[in-house]
């Protein structure tokens, strides 16, 4: 897929920091859609120049927007912090070392929303582009260009036979596909980026597809 | 895939093939890879040119300095001086120039609303250059807006060969890719060929090889404003140069290569980590988060 010219000039954004707000908002945002409802409370761990120089970058406030649902350029991203204690989401905030191979600008979200809690560590690459690399411990490589179709399940023979003939039947391309589990037969988390929007009717269908625990679709990011 | 390049020699191998300009090319592509429309691309570049606009007269409408102190009122100062007596002797378009590029990064700074073309710290010089020139030729958006189109080419070229980040690549690939990108968008819109538009960028960008990012205080603001004020002139330079007919020695897909070499190369201290540089300077050192003074400077 070619370098889109609105990856070069953009994302129409709330200043300082294309990597340290815009990013940050962007990793909030995709963290809140992998959650799949509102967050209550997250613990969201600052690595690197994210913990160093976060503060004048509004890291903080960008995170917080993020998981509001707000996009990079809402100007309300600056008061994001008052706005989540206005609605009783409890954000902690805390220096964590996520070791010298992870990027220098990064953040691990852990979030609690009404059904379910769910942990996503994401990099800010450069420009605003964003790089999510692990979801509930399993190993990702999403940059929310595309759309992604999440599905946590049990490692089971033949699954992505069946998701993928779903798909067919709908004709949507797949971009990448990856699978991720723990142990064989244990939880495993598929990540399919798809080059056209889900219809709503095959969403529902999933929850009948034998195996599969959840779903979530994580919708390309704001700004591409 | 017929219009996906990822180096100036296939640009100009499109151009030439199909008789189009480098924002033609850079159009035709995004169309192909992204299957939206082309009017949908035209619709949304003109938007983003009307919020780069929104975000220099925003700027140009600031009077307090930011909450660093680093920043607040410069391109007001700027503007004022280029309307009075004491005018430069390159006239008052030139003052002008640097005083909206000063204006996006002081916007910025404000946690203002801005376009990163291609970084938030690079932000200010496209808007600058693209509204000087639009003032200057009497066009109208949609034709300036096409400029844009010029520039993302020329930083596709970056954004396959080098990078746009600070820490990655220091501030040659943040202030030098966007200085490269306006030269390109002012030499196409003033008429310039396929050609001479890539050597406008490959002049602009060879001067910038080795430039640091050293934030102050970790903010974008100091170096960062000043950068962008003078590089976005910097551009309007090397696209007169390039429309004069003289040519960048070296070709602008090597001017890449020896981006990405010297980025590779700088030391960590000097690639947004504000540990050396102008940030380490004992006054540098004052606006260290935590150590920021108690009243904003006056100048």
């Amino acid at each position: 897929m070619g370098l889109s010219v609105f990856e070069i000039i953009g994302p129409v954004m709330t200043g300082p920091s294309s990597s340290h707000t815009a990013g940050a908002c962007r990793i909030g945002w995709a963290a809140r859609q992998v959650l799949g409802e509102a967050p209550r409370r997250v613990e969201i761990g600052l690595h690197g120049s994210f913990a160093a120089t976060g503060e004048g970058h509004g890291t903080k406030e960008a995170l917080a927007a993020g998981l509001l649902g707000f996009a990079p350029d809402d100007e309300r991203l600056p008061q994001a912090l008052e706005v989540a204690a206005a609605a009783g989401v409890a954000l902690a905030f805390r220096d964590v070392d996520l070791g010298p191979e992870v990027h220098p600008n990064s953040a691990e979200l852990v979030m609690e929303g009404a059904t379910r809690w769910e942990k996503v560590t994401a990099s800010s690459t450069g420009g605003g582009a964003v790089l999510l690399t692990s979801i509930d411990g399993h190993d990702v490589h999403l940059t929310g260009r595309l759309d992604t179709l999440l599905l946590w399940h049990n490692d089971t023979p033949g699954f992505l036979a069946r998701i993928t003939a779903l798909l067919a039947c709908v004709e949507i391309n797949v971009a990448s596909i990856r699978t991720s589990r723990t142990e064989r037969g244990e939880g495993a988390l598929t990540a399919i980026e798809i080059d056209s929007h889900l219809p709503l009717p095959l969403l529902a269908l999933l929850d009948h597809v034998p195996s599969v625990q959840r779903h979530a679709v994580l919708p390309i990011l704001p700004g591409y | 895939m017929e219009y996906q390049f990822k180096t100036s020699r296939e640009l100009l191998d499109l151009g030439s093939r199909h008789g189009a300009s480098v924002a033609e090319i850079t159009i035709r592509a995004e169309v192909e890879s992204s299957g939206v429309s082309r009017e949908e691309i035209l619709r949304r570049m003109d938007e983003y040119y009307v919020h780069m606009k929104q975000s220099v007269q925003r700027g140009l409408g600031i009077t307090e300095r930011s909450r660093s102190g680093l920043s607040g009122g410069d391109s007001k100062k700027v503007l004022e001086h280029s309307e009075g007596t004491n005018v430069s002797a390159l006239g008052s378009v030139f003052e002008r120039c640097i005083a909206y590029a000063l204006a996006v990064l002081e916007t910025n700074a404000a946690f203002g609303r801005i376009v990163a073309t291609p970084t938030a710290g690079s932000a200010g010089i496209c808007p600058a250059c693209l509204l000087t020139w639009q003032e200057q030729r009497g066009a109208d958006d949609r034709a300036t807006a096409l400029g844009l189109f010029t520039a993302a080419g020329l930083g596709r070229i970056i954004g396959y060969g080098a990078c746009f980040s600070g820490a990655q690549g220091g501030c040659q690939a943040e202030v030098g890719s966007a200085s490269s990108m306006a030269a390109a968008a002012i030499c196409e819109l003033d008429g310039g060929t396929p050609a001479q538009t890539v050597n406008a960028a490959a002049l602009a960008l060879q001067n910038t090889l080795g430039l640091i990012c050293d934030p102050i205080g970790g903010y974008v603001e100091a170096p960062c404003m000043m950068r962008n004020g003078l590089f976005g002139l910097h551009a309007f330079g090397a696209a007169a140069v390039s429309l004069s007919g003289v040519s960048s020695i070296v070709p602008y897909d090597e001017v890449v290569g020896a981006l990405r070499e010297v980025g590779r190369h700088m030391p960590r201290m000097y690639k947004e980590t504000s540990e050396g540089g102008l940030a380490t300077t004992p006054t540098g050192l004052k606006f260290r988060p935590g150590k920021l003074p108690p009243v904003s400077p006056k100048l």
